[in-house]
């Protein structure tokens, strides 16, 4: 059965692809989808990818993405792209991609950091893109994997 | 590179001719002092030294440092005194001190309050220790003194004894010699190994790195016995730290199967590590390198503050 048949298409919105298999929930957890917001929220997940060998999927009805939304996705789903959809159609379609540096986003996971605990915006260096790994501008502890999707 | 204003926060932001630019500027201050006794390249000049926490040794060096330059000092050496005690923020402590002076020196108990310093301040900061961060200056001096007895850096076999894994100054030396082409030995109790990823960085730098935790084993290698105190405060609980404590001691016997030339460095304070008994032997350096703060630091206050000629 296509794909699409499965999921139903929204109207205006955005669609979040090729996101990691079992990720889903954190994208809606960053996006702040998880209360009612007005708009329909559609969830695909464990969908055959010929990129990702299974995937999620995100359709938010009614919602556009910010920029630091966009960069928050690329820390969890560097592969993702971005649909903008009016009027059923696909009007915009982008890869997400994960910035140099990663301001305000994340927090620190250390609790000594200075940025924990003065009025600073956090900050990162992204010192490699596969694995993902960041440097706090401060404290100059690197995160990874796990540790990054916790402090988002 | 234009000295003048610019911060020193982490050993991370030096390049390898910004590292060999401030030892011979050391260098050159030293023999200075020695001929003239006084320097006034900072005459009129002001250091704030903000010592949020207690380091005795660090503060009077850096106001050695200033006074040897010509300069004068103001600051304090707790945070106990000051108005962080009401609530201030570091960021308007910082702006306030700056009123007051040329030149920001910060010890702080958080990772991270010297960079957060330096991009509120417009003078030039210098960290002299962010928590279990950054000592850049101890780096710095801690090469001086390494040049100044070999003439060189190159070549050299170090050994690095003790905690490595929560020591700020064996990181940050470890971090610095990837400049430089030395073999490394890091030996340390299992429980304080030096953490893998600077393991990783040595190697992909090139560095020959040997881990043991058998100090008799590696000494007759060694050209330079880096030896830390295992810092009790630094242990998430105290049955970690009992399990560990005294484990190395440098003593005469320890040092009968050392090359002649082995130099000792430490960055004290000591506790039991080296004996008292090694002081009087030509092994000992760490009282030089206790001296070797000043030119350094003078170095880095005369270049930032853009009293000397570059």
């Amino acid at each position: 059965m296509p794909e699409n048949l499965k999921i139903e298409v929204i109207p205006e919105g955005t669609v979040i692809d090729h996101i990691p298999a079992g990720k889903w929930l954190k994208v809606v957890e960053i996006l702040h989808l998880t209360k009612p917001n007005g708009g329909t929220l559609l969830i695909a997940s464990n969908v055959p990818s010929k990129k990702l060998g299974r995937k999620d999927i995100v359709k938010v009805e009614g919602r556009y993405l910010s920029e630091e939304e966009v960069n928050k996705i690329a820390l969890i789903a560097p592969m993702a792209t971005v649909n903008i959809v009016k009027d059923y159609k696909i009007v915009e379609k982008f890869n997400v991609e994960i910035p140099d540096e990663v301001v305000g986003i994340l927090h620190c996971p250390n609790p000594n950091c200075v940025s924990n605990h003065e009025y600073v915006l956090p900050r990162f260096r992204v010192e490699s893109r596969e694995p993902l790994k960041l440097r706090c501008h401060y404290c100059e502890r690197t995160i990874e994997g796990e540790e990054i999707l916790g402090n988002l | 590179m234009d000295w003048k204003g610019r911060d020193v926060i982490s050993i991370r932001d030096f390049s390898k001719e910004d590292i060999e630019f401030v030892l011979k500027t050391a260098e050159r201050l030293e023999n200075e002092l020695n001929e003239k006794g006084a320097l006034d390249y900072a005459r009129g000049k002001i250091l704030a030294t903000l010592f949020f926490e207690p380091s005795t040794r660090t503060r009077l060096s850096f106001e050695s440092a200033m006074h040897r330059l010509g300069g004068s000092v103001i600051g304090f050496s707790s945070a106990a005194s000051t108005s962080v005690k009401k609530g201030e923020s570091l960021a308007d402590t910082i702006k306030t001190v700056e009123q007051y002076s040329d030149v920001i020196v910060i010890r702080h108990p958080m990772e991270g309050a010297a960079r957060l310093a330096a991009e509120v301040a417009e003078i030039p900061v210098i960290n002299a220790g962010d928590g279990s961060n950054q000592h850049p200056t101890q780096t710095l001096l801690d090469l001086y003194t390494i040049k100044m007895a070999f003439g060189k850096i190159d070549g050299l076999t170090i050994g690095l004894l003790g905690d490595l894994k929560y020591g700020r100054t064996v990181h940050s030396l470890a971090e610095a010699l990837t400049f430089y082409d030395v073999e490394l030995y890091l030996i340390s109790p299992e429980l304080l190994r030096m953490p893998k990823h600077i393991i990783e960085e040595l190697r992909e730098k090139g560095v020959k790195v040997h881990e043991m935790t058998d100090l008799e084993g590696a000494i007759p290698e060694l050209d330079v016995l880096y030896v830390t105190r295992i810092q009790r405060e630094r242990f998430p609980d105290e049955e970690e730290y009992m399990k560990v404590k005294g484990s190395y001691r440098v003593n005469l016997e320890v040092l009968r199967k050392a090359k002649e030339t082995l130099k000792v460095m430490h960055p004290l304070p000591r506790v039991d590590e080296i004996h008292p008994e090694v002081d009087k032997t030509k092994h000992a350096l760490y009282f030089r390198q206790v001296f070797s703060g000043v030119p350094v630091r003078m170095a880095l206050l005369g270049l930032t503050l853009g009293v000397l000629e570059v």
